[in-house]
């Protein structure tokens, strides 16, 4: 079985930028390269010094520079993430990195849709930039709750038009993503999308409708991350299969939704 | 130089490190973070007859220091196996052993037929105590009666080294271990999962699809180091010990409990690179206490005459 190759590595945070109350961008250098690390895939971070963690958690590849600087987006949620987001520039994260099967990209030029709410931005950035730097047109669309919510705005705007939509109507059009105008205007030829379910779905249901390949970010609960423990399946059209290797990107197609 | 070689009937590990199953896939999955030669053994995810599709996700909770797990049994079944994978694992400079489930005695024992004509496979693991299924598994492994009966149907038609995987959701171990080495087992391992629950109060639903599931990590150590104890005590055949272990003091603890060799599960998920760093930790522990070989820690721990605890140390055995 071909498996792409992942490192078991201390790594050292170099920066921490609070983007807001519960996003923080994580800035890491790791010791070997990772340039060979593709949209969409994710990095297993041991946490420690959290008494309630107990497993790694799976965070997504927000962008990569210059083979070892690694950014991370990461959204405080429980005990895990909190203690990730308190850790100190200097302080030594373990990963194994990179995980999973990434997204894909277009055969033909094509006009590419990356669909984004929440954290789930995250490796939206870094797919948008191989996108772009393939010749592909770029359009992002970013939802939220509110404009704090949508952050690095510059890093997205550099790749591609984007346009927002808040719940509150603070940034972009009013309402969520699914609700957008510009999906009414743009005729993608592939779509991309991590975020919320809920909200993955219903883009899911616009690609289906339009006929337009998309593919999705599933964040199942994960234990190992490398495909041993079989606890994070997703039951698809084959089967119960694990996100972490045969995902966490799924084509639509393979989905039951 | 310390002696790690552990000898089972059968079979000789490189050193007391196995890989505990379903948490080490077919040892593939791993050869990124560690060095395979550098184990004594790794036994493969649970196998069935026929293919399973496991149980509806959500199947894992994270505990505090430890997970529940549901997975039930998930493989695409053994002839699967023996055609897929076993080709691309048979070369593994380590002991291979695959542990085998079923729903009915009759599963188990054509399932250990089969794979007794892999010649890189030199004993099978019996799976009578997983927590996860409806049928079978630990309802073989919670009465001395049913775990016996399973054991002597396998041993009919399995002459390599069979050792049984025992369940901690019992009253007294000792009887069910006393039970399969009466009916030929060549060693038993133990433990497998707690049976636990977890709840999600907000949503006020069951974290696991089945309700109830596996609990391992370091928080069911203690039970398992308890029952190794107890079940070296009581039996003649090799007592395999796993149950949280996730460091090489863990493992020393659990041969001292009485063990001829140890598995890291869950601590797998947390540190692949784990096991082989626990054999060298064991050579490590060897040298500094002065002992010439693994096989003398197994029981080793100072306790006397009549197995209880005793202080000073020379007033013990």
């Amino acid at each position: 079985m071909q498996r792409p190759t992942s490192h078991l590595m201390d790594c050292r945070l170099i920066d921490k930028q609070r983007l807001n109350d519960r996003y923080v961008l994580l800035i890491v250098e790791t010791p070997l390269s990772i340039s060979h690390a593709l949209p969409g895939q994710f990095a297993q971070i041991r946490i420690d010094g959290s008494p309630t963690t107990y497993l790694r958690r799976p965070i997504s590849l927000c962008q990569v520079i210059n083979e070892r600087e690694l950014h991370l987006l990461v959204q405080e949620v429980g005990d895990g993430t909190k203690t990730l987001c308190a850790l100190e520039p200097g302080a030594t994260v373990n990963m194994i990195l990179p995980l999973g099967k990434g997204y894909s990209m277009p055969s033909s030029p094509s006009i590419c849709l990356l669909i984004g709410g929440g954290v789930g931005v995250a490796p939206l950035l870094m797919q948008g930039r191989r996108l772009a730097q393939a010749g592909h047109q770029v359009h992002f669309l970013l939802g939220g709750r509110t404009s704090t919510d949508l952050v690095m705005r510059a890093s997205f705007e550099a790749f591609g038009t984007v346009n927002y939509t808040t719940e509150d109507g603070s940034l972009g059009e009013k309402g969520f993503v699914t609700q957008h105008s510009l999906l009414q205007q743009l005729n993608p030829g592939f779509v991309y999308t991590c975020g919320p379910k809920p909200m993955m779905q219903a883009v899911a249901a616009y690609a289906k409708q339009h006929h337009v390949p998309c593919e999705v970010s599933l964040e199942n609960l994960m234990a190992c991350g490398i495909g041993a423990c079989l606890c994070c399946v997703e039951d698809t059209v084959n089967g119960h299969i694990c996100t972490c290797t045969e995902g966490p990107v799924f084509n639509i197609e393979m989905l039951k939704w | 130089m310390v002696d790690q070689r552990v000898h089972l009937k059968g079979m000789t590990l490189r050193n007391p490190v196995m890989t505990a199953s379903g948490t080490f896939g077919f040892g593939e999955e791993y050869t990124d973070y560690l060095d395979l030669s550098r184990i004594g053994g790794i036994i493969v995810k649970g196998t069935t007859l026929r293919h399973r599709e496991g149980n509806p996700y959500p199947r894992m909770a994270e505990t505090a220091s430890g997970m529940l797990n549901a997975v039930g049994l998930q493989n695409k079944g053994v002839d699967y196996f023996i055609n897929t994978i076993y080709p691309r694992i048979k070369s593994f400079d380590t002991a291979i052993l695959v542990n085998v489930s079923g729903s009915t005695v009759e599963d188990y024992r054509e399932t250990a037929a089969r794979i007794q004509e892999l010649d890189n496979i030199p004993g099978i693991e019996l799976n009578i105590s997983c927590p996860n299924v409806k049928e079978g598994g630990m309802a073989f492994g919670t009465s001395a009666a049913g775990a016996a009966n399973v054991v002597k149907a396998v041993r009919s038609v399995y002459h390599k080294h069979l050792m049984v995987k025992l369940s901690p959701n019992v009253t007294d171990i000792t009887e069910i271990a006393k039970a399969v080495e009466g009916e030929g087992a060549d060693s038993v391992s133990l433990i497998n999962t707690v049976l636990g629950m977890a709840i999600d109060a907000e949503k006020r639903i069951p974290k696991l699809s089945t309700i109830t599931g596996g609990l391992s990590g370091p928080c069911v150590k203690p039970i398992a180091l308890r029952m190794v104890w107890q079940t070296a005590n009581a039996v003649g055949i090799p007592v395999i010990g796993l149950g949280g272990i996730s460091s090489a003091t863990d493992a020393v603890e659990f041969l001292l409990a009485g063990a001829s060799a140890i598995q890291i599960g869950t601590a797998n998920f947390i540190d692949p690179s784990l096991s082989q760093q626990v054999a060298e930790g064991i050579e490590v522990y060897c040298q500094r206490h002065g002992f010439a070989s693994v096989k003398e820690l197994t029981g080793a721990l100072l306790v006397d005459k009549q197995g209880s605890f005793c202080s000073p140390r020379s007033e013990c055995r």
